[in-house]
């Protein structure tokens, strides 16, 4: 089973660039958390363990040819999906959410997984039936059941953050699959609708969140004191930046949540409009080439796990970078491979695995 | 796969990952061009706010101003003091810190728990005191155990310093922490909860002076207010100096000579009106209020029925009984009721309407002229004299030394005492004026009240036979660097005006109240200078007639003893010190308040013998 081509078109572009960034995201780690007490491991280190893991788990993942998973994808399917019920039912509560699955050692996050399961299972269904004039609605009612179910139950959670991105991830990889003109009109309006209908079912903090991002200055201290405190972090690196370990805002703890949602803030006053600027073209490199492995890829379900992969960690930047530097709401997204949690770290990883096996299988017939 | 491979193939498919490829691009070129605003646009903004953030501006507490005597003699300095306070943020566990604390203070912890909720008005990085002012052995002991008590610190705090130990505590008030109220007044702008400012008395009328202006310090600190560095320093200035009129040496003899008596003293300087000595008993320990007032020893100071906090030298208000006499005495002179020949006879008792009026003297002093009856204040002499002037008159010569009114002292708590008139009578109670009543108003009896500060100044106008002088009590205003910023002048606030033969008749009869045989003021005699002055014994209670008066050294209960007077001048013939005393329950003008202003006297002329003693020669 194991071909030589295999090692030959092994994706190293891929490793490292995803290696670089989240290397860049340890040593910002480093810089954010270096005043606290150590109680235990630093949590620079800790991210490097998740980040070790993480290349493990993606070149173990490389072992397989990915079109096993699309055999698979169903049965996967139908586990996640009981997992998050029984997140629902048992799940451990933590701020005022229920979303893990407490296995001792770890805290599994099963929206997570969700994420990376409605890629697989929208990927086997576009996959299977290629419509060159595009997707009309009525071919869409399985699609549709299928991200339904997953959706409300994490929306249940409440999670609104991962479940927006589902829709998101979902909506790529749709517009990639070809919509009808007529499908595409309809599915904006019914969209947008059922985004005004939404707004009467949020959750009160979730509302605040949406009109603290309209208004942060009305609640300095209170819901707006996250958004200012990061506009002010990133403004005030100016070009050059403060310095490594030498942004105020950061070391003297005025930007909460800085070694997770935040982390971008603490690297943004700390290296400046430059170093920001280099990070997001690190990050767009890794986009391009996600959508590179897309166009290189073996068959149609191995494109659409590309695109779907790679939609996934496109949205989670735009979404965090959106929400730090003031354009979004604060939802609680992380910062792909630049955030500290090993749960962001594992997922990440699962897909970039995937990418890989995608790309270092493109020439398999 | 033969289909899948070919539809990779089609273009569309290129196209459309192309187009993924743009709009990904154009959302990241919103996000930088989102952060191009922020760093590069905002910079000058978002920078100014990070600094606004981390730091915070401490204000450096300015020495307040020393208060001096007339010949700069400290009497209240600010001495450097240990302090236990604690910085609130470092303090993780209260319930186990404050009985560990108490143990070690001597203290309770309910007085520990109050102190710091007093602290919670206070900007976080301010440390809260909780013991002010604590012995050496004590800070040692927190010292020690300083590792079992995280944010607990040592701070050495100037504390005001009342030198006299509270012989001057009503002149110059004391301190206290500034109230919420107060911090909305323009007064107090740049003060902070915690800051201490005047509470009473020059502690507080000259609060702007003696304040000092707050330095800054200018800190770094984290997002819970924790001091991280300080940045820079920009020093505070000291208050300015102020030197009062009084004489420490004055102020001290009346202080021992009052021992522990209730009622007040003033001395006046003749010539300038300036305060030499003002005090008030009982008195209060200005100190405690300066280390932060327990409220027991407050309420126990509320409750002494003898009124300590009160500055009786200004808001004490008395008769001023047979005090007032010189007043009736020159009105009757100028009105020509008396001359140097008339003679009453007293035989101890004066009939008006049926009503028997009593002097002082049950026997009487048999034929008095109005050189006998100032020397043995006959009564008698005086009701007869008072009825034929008449109270209007009466009311005209004493509101000529300045009486009836305030005499516009700078300190809070003044009181016009009261003389009356037909026209104060009607208005007071609408009634009409009795001739009675003008007979006791003759012996500064009935209606009439004054304060010593009154009673002061009446004397010091008789002494320079007309000029009323307003008593002043700052001498000089100086800032740190010595600069004059105020200077006292004497300030004539009246004039007094009778012929040079009645104010002689007055002095004749002053000076021999004090000096010859029989004169009520015998006790403030002094060998080496001339003094003047009358005695008077105010009534607490209606004077008993002779029926209830049943055995002569019957013991009266103290609260209905009457108040001992005595005023006085000296040297006689050029007169520079004024007195007036006034013993709560003292009895007798002369026993009780006649020592005091002789020990007055004696330490104001102390060592000016040989001027004094050329006076004595020329006066006889």
């Amino acid at each position: 089973m194991f071909d030589r081509r295999l090692v030959i078109n092994f994706d190293w572009v891929l490793l490292f660039t995803v290696c670089s960034l989240a290397g860049l995201g340890i040593l910002n780690l480093y810089s954010a958390t270096s005043g606290w007490a150590e109680h235990s491991t630093p949590f620079y280190l800790k991210q490097t363990l998740w980040l070790g893991g993480g290349v493990f788990l993606a070149l173990f993942i490389c072992c397989f040819d990915y079109r096993h998973l699309e055999y698979f994808s169903f049965p996967i399917y139908v586990v996640t999906l009981g997992m998050l019920l029984f997140v629902l039912l048992l799940g451990k509560t933590s701020m005022g959410a229920t979303r893990w699955i407490d296995l001792g050692f770890f805290n599994l996050q099963p929206s997570e997984i969700a994420k990376l399961v409605i890629i697989l299972v929208l990927s086997r269904i576009f996959g299977r039936t290629a419509l060159p004039l595009g997707y009309r609605l009525r071919d869409l009612w399985l699609p549709a059941i299928l991200l339904a179910l997953p959706f409300l139950l994490i929306v249940k959670q409440p999670d609104l953050g991962t479940a927006l991105l589902v829709i998101f991830i979902a909506a790529s990889m749709l517009l990639f699959a070809g919509l009808q003109r007529n499908t595409l009109i309809a599915l904006c309006v019914a969209g947008s609708m059922t985004a005004f209908a939404g707004w009467f079912m949020l959750h009160g903090y979730q509302k605040a969140r949406i009109l603290t991002f309209l208004n942060p200055e009305a609640d300095p201290l209170g819901s707006g004191y996250h958004i200012i405190q990061s506009k002010i972090a990133v403004g005030s690196g100016g070009f050059w930046g403060k310095g490594f370990m030498a942004g105020t805002q950061s070391q003297l703890s005025f930007l909460p949540e800085r070694h997770t949602d935040f982390a971008f803030s603490v690297f943004a006053e700390e290296w400046g409009f430059s170093g920001s600027l280099l990070l997001l073209l690190g990050y767009l490199f890794l986009i391009v080439w996600g959508i590179y492995v897309a166009r290189r890829a073996a068959d149609r379900f191995g494109m659409f796990l590309a695109i779907g992969v790679t939609s996934m960690i496109f949205w989670h930047i735009v979404v965090n970078l959106g929400m730090v530097i003031g354009l979004l709401p604060v939802v609680g997204v992380p910062l792909p491979l630049f955030s500290y949690g090993g749960t962001s770290m594992i997922t990440t990883m699962i897909g970039v695995g995937l990418l890989m096996n995608v790309s270092m299988r493109r020439f398999m017939f | 796969m033969g289909l899948n491979t070919r539809w990779i193939e089609l273009p569309v498919v290129h196209r459309r990952l192309l187009l993924f490829s743009v709009a990904a691009a154009a959302l990241f070129l919103m996000l930088a061009l989102r952060l191009w605003y922020l760093q590069i646009i905002s910079y000058e903004r978002y920078a100014e706010r990070s600094t606004r953030n981390r730091t915070r501006v401490l204000s450096l507490a300015a020495p307040r101003g020393p208060i001096y005597d007339r010949d700069g003699v400290l009497l209240v300095d600010n001495r450097p003091a240990f302090t236990i306070s604690v910085m609130r943020q470092d303090v993780y566990n209260l319930e186990a810190l404050l009985p560990k604390l108490a143990g070690l203070l001597e203290t309770d912890v309910a007085t520990l728990e109050e102190r710091w909720a007093r602290g919670s008005r206070f900007p976080i990085y301010r440390p809260v005191p909780l013991a002010t002012d604590v012995s050496r052995e004590v800070m040692e002991r927190v010292l020690e155990h300083s590792t079992d008590l995280p944010g607990v610190l040592v701070e050495v705090l100037p504390v005001r310093d009342y030198l006299e130990k509270g012989s001057e505590a009503h002149l110059v008030g004391y301190l206290g922490e500034v109230t919420e109220n107060e911090l909305d007044q323009d007064l107090f702008e740049g003060l902070q909860p915690g800051d201490y400012v005047g509470k009473l008395a020059l502690e507080k009328a000259y609060e702007t002076y003696l304040r000092g202006q707050k330095g800054r310090r200018l800190i770094e600190v984290d997002v819970k207010g924790k001091l991280l560095k300080p940045l820079e320093v920009d020093p505070a200035l000291p208050g300015n100096k102020i030197f009062l009129t009084i004489s420490r040496d004055v102020q001290r003899a009346a202080d021992q000579a009052f021992g522990d008596q209730s009622g007040a003293a003033v001395a006046l300087d003749v010539r300038t009106g300036e305060v030499l000595a003002m005090l008030s008993r009982p008195t209060f320990d200005p100190s405690l209020f300066a280390r932060g007032i327990e409220s027991e020893e407050w309420s126990e100071l509320l409750k002494d029925s003898r009124h300590p906090l009160q500055n009786k030298a200004l808001s004490g208000l008395y008769s001023p009984a047979s005090t007032f006499k010189m007043i009736v005495a020159l009105a009757a002179l100028r009105e020509g009721i008396v001359n140097n020949r008339r003679v009453i006879d007293c035989d101890g008792g004066f009939i008006l309407a049926e009503a028997r009026f009593r002097c002082w003297k049950k026997a009487g002093h048999g034929k008095t002229n109005r050189k006998k009856a100032l020397r043995e204040s006959c009564d008698v002499w005086f009701y007869q004299v008072g009825l034929e002037l008449g109270i209007d008159k009466l009311e005209v010569a004493a509101r000529e030394f300045g009486l009836g009114a305030p005499v516009g002292f700078p300190l809070a708590g003044e009181k016009a005492g009261v003389i009356p008139s037909r026209i104060w009578k009607r208005k007071r109670f609408n009634k009409p004026w009795y001739g009675g009543e003008t007979v006791i108003a003759s012996i500064g009896q009935g209606y009439v009240l004054t304060t010593p500060i009154q009673l002061a100044v009446m004397t010091a106008a008789l002494a320079s036979h007309g000029d009323v002088l307003q008593p002043q009590i700052i001498r000089r205003i100086e800032d740190w660097s010595g600069q004059v910023l105020h200077e006292s002048e004497p300030r004539l606030i009246g004039h007094a005006d009778f012929s040079d033969a009645a104010w002689q008749a007055i002095d004749r009869g002053l000076v021999a109240a004090v000096n010859e045989a029989h004169g009520t003021g015998w006790a403030a005699h002094l060998d080496e200078v001339r003094v003047a002055g009358k005695t008077g014994t105010s009534q607490v209670v209606r004077r008993k007639s002779d029926e209830e008066e049943s055995g002569e050294q019957q013991e009266v209960p103290y609260r209905f003893r009457p108040h001992a007077l005595f005023v006085a001048y000296a040297p006689a013939d050029k007169p520079e010190i004024a007195v007036a005393v006034v013993v709560e329950h003292g009895q007798h003008g002369g026993s009780a308040a006649g020592p005091i202003a002789k020990a007055m006297f004696e330490s104001y002329f102390k060592g000016r013998r040989e001027v004094v003693s050329t006076i004595m020669n020329e006066g006889g």
